[in-house]
């Protein structure tokens, strides 16, 4: 099975997030990045386990500059077995979804996997949009994800429970919680990432349909207030009038 | 279960010096330690056992001899990675890192260096994966500090030598299928052995009642008439030079060790500092708690500069004994003084296993004192600035006094 797997950058979860330029762009100073988590511990490691049980090839592909090459070597080191680098700032949803597409549309993949969301924009959008302009079925969030020929049988949680589908290949799918476990890259893992080939493309021209007017952060948190238990009124007037959830 | 919460402090963003290969490596150590190692460590401590189901792992993240050639098994990483796997298993526990150290620094590192290709190829692919362990046997009961002063001798009986002597304070001696053994010859010239387990009149008792370093086992080498073959002895280098290239290798390990012990103190501190109020504010907002930290972290990013410039010269090949000595003994000393004052900032919390400041500072006694104790690193700086030995000194004729 010959499988694409779409990988992005997010900032490592302690990093100090901060803005520039009058609040309209992201503060990259001091900034690490890790490969998002969704994308590897899931999209990724399923696609490897896949390789490893059926046989195939995994690539994975981002769109992204030189600096973002150190999460396609995780990934190689991981175990994916090539890259690809549409050499382009991300600049939206709809830019990097129809690079991916025009990568994949060449070169015929089985499967493209990506995660759920990003934990830094958690737009969620891009893999809706590459199944798309690969006009190929879609299955959002799944857990849990088989494969018999060319029928996928996929896990989803709803609301209360499970939900089965099944689709057939070719098809787009992304990656929640569950579908995998994570792998740490080991030593034998590294030493074979370096020589993996990572071929670099030109991006395509696409029009830019957003822009980014400002970044706040959320409000600090407050401190807490405890209330007695035998005192249900006034939480219920604070919840109301002053919290204004109620 | 308590979550491993720790993230390295960069004050300089010094991870951007690093390679995109020496970060993957950095990270992929610190994601096994926090998988594996943080939530059995304290049970091991408390038990003074060795976890030894960690060697494995340990070799999968490419912790036994990260420098050596992949030739010989090894992942063929340059020093700077060495430093920074050590580094990683040192922010969890100072024993886990000397258990690596050792297998590297103080038997892989011999064994390529002063070994023949027969012996290289023998031993170093087992010893890099963890499936065969080593120790380094060089202290003496009678001779720590002045290890030229050994008593552990051989006498040449044809196609072998006959060992005699013992060795103590021996780091993963009691579970090490090899020991690479410093030796004196009929000359008194100093040799390297590697001693086998099994072979006749070859004990290794372990050493108990370690208020330190207890996740490390810790034992003695005895020899009786041990019959060693002359194929064992490794070759190409010998004197005294010899096991000290080796300290060379293990103490610049140290240096990136004891340094990622501190910062996991630090690291706790200042998150406790912010969450632990007391007088109704956090005490991170007391101007002497900031202090604390403020110090520590200027400690940490002075340490951190000067062991990544010590790594670009072991990496041009071009660092000397002083400067690794240098390096050795900063680190061990303010990673001591970080442990005790993130210790006081976490009041009585800070004395549980809850935190590991306590069990860091136990072990930073170790660690200051093995390979060199913190006086004999001064007295190494002393000497390469001055020119003037001051280890050993005639003792005055008290009677004339
Ligand atoms: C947990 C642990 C693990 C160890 N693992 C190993 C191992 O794997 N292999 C190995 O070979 N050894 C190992 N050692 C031994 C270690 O290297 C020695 O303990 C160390 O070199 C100090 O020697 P000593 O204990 O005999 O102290 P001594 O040399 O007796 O020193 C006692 C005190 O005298 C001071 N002193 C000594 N000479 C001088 C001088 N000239 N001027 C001023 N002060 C001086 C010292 O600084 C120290 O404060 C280990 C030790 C420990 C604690």
């Amino acid at each position: 099975m010959n499988i694409l797997v779409c990988i992005s950058k997010s900032p490592d979860t302690t990093s100090k997030i901060a803005f520039t330029d009058g609040n309209t762009k992201f503060d990259e100073n001091g900034v690490q990045y890790i490969v998002n988590p969704y994308d590897e511990w899931y999209a990724l490691v399923r696609a490897l386990e896949l390789k490893e049980t059926i046989g195939g090839n995994v690539t994975i592909i981002t769109v992204g500059n030189t600096a973002d090459e150190s999460i396609i070597r995780k990934a190689l080191a991981i175990g994916a077995d090539n890259a690809v680098r549409i050499d382009a700032e991300p600049t939206d949803a709809f830019f990097v979804a129809t690079q991916i597409a025009e990568y994949a549309k060449k070169n015929n993949f089985d499967l493209v996997l990506t995660g759920k969301e990003t934990i830094n924009y958690n737009g969620s959008q891009v893999a809706g949009m590459v199944a798309e302009f690969l006009d190929v079925p879609f299955a959002s969030q799944a857990s849990k994800l088989d494969v018999n020929g060319t029928t996928l049988t996929l896990e989803q949680e709803i609301v209360g429970g499970l939900q089965i589908v099944e689709v057939s290949t070719p098809a787009v799918v992304s990656c929640a919680k569950g579908m995998a476990e994570q792998r740490i890259p080991n030593m034998r893992g590294i030493m074979a990432a370096r020589t993996k080939p990572l071929e670099v493309i030109a991006p395509s021209e696409v029009e830019v349909y957003t822009s980014f007017e400002s970044y706040s952060l959320p409000d600090a948190k407050k401190a807490c207030r405890m209330i007695d238990p035998s005192n249900m009124a006034e939480l219920v007037d604070l919840l109301h009038n002053e919290a204004k959830v109620i | 279960m308590k979550t491993d919460l720790y993230s390295h402090p960069d004050y300089y963003n010094l991870d951007d010096l690093y390679t995109e290969e020496q970060l993957l490596v950095r990270d992929a150590a610190r994601a096994w330690v926090k998988k594996e190692v943080s939530p059995i460590i304290d049970e091991h401590y408390e038990n003074a056992t060795f976890p030894m189901h960690l060697l494995r792992g340990l070799g999968e993240i490419g912790a036994f001899g990260p420098y050596i050639p992949e030739e010989y098994g090894g992942p063929g990483l340059d020093q700077i990675s060495y430093g920074l796997i050590m580094q990683e298993l040192e922010r969890c526990d100072s024993g886990l890192r000397s258990t690596a150290s050792v297998q590297s620094s103080l038997v892989m590192y011999p064994i390529w260096k002063y070994g023949n290709e027969e012996q290289r190829l023998k031993y170093l692919p087992k010893l890099a994966t963890g499936e065969m362990m080593g120790c380094f046997g060089l202290t003496e009961p009678d001779h720590g500090s002045n290890p030229g002063g050994m008593t552990t001798n051989f006498k040449d009986a044809g196609d072998h030598v006959i060992l005699n002597g013992a060795k103590m304070w021996i780091s993963n001696a009691p579970f090490a299928d090899i020991a690479v053994v410093w030796a004196k010859d009929e000359t008194g010239r100093i040799h390297g052995l590697i001693v086998e387990r099994g072979m006749e009149g070859f004990s290794t008792p372990e050493m108990h009642g370690k208020l330190s370093l207890r996740a490390s086992a810790t034992g003695e080498l005895i020899f009786v008439d041990v019959k060693v073959p002359k194929a064992n002895i490794l070759p190409n280098k010998t004197g005294l030079g010899a096991p000290l290239g080796c300290l060379d290798s293990a103490r610049f390990g140290i240096a990136w060790g004891a340094l990622g012990a501190a910062m996991d103190c630090y690291d706790q501190a200042l998150r406790y500092c912010k969450e632990r109020t007391q007088f109704g504010v956090p005490i991170g907002s007391f101007q002497l708690q900031q202090k604390k930290l403020a110090e520590m972290i200027t400690e940490i990013t002075k340490a951190q500069l000067l062991t990544f410039r010590l790594g670009q010269l072991r990496n041009e090949g071009r660092a000397t004994s002083a400067q690794i000595s240098m390096a050795k003994r900063n680190n061990c000393e303010v990673a001591m003084n970080i442990a005790r004052e993130a210790r006081q900032i976490h009041g009585g919390m800070g004395i549980t296993s809850e935190y590991s400041m306590m069990r860091h500072m136990a072990n930073l006694e170790s660690v200051v004192t093995y390979e060199g104790t913190h006086d004999i690193h001064l007295l190494i700086t002393g000497m390469d600035v001055t020119g003037i030995p001051a280890f050993a000194r005639d003792m005055p004729d008290l009677s004339k006094m």
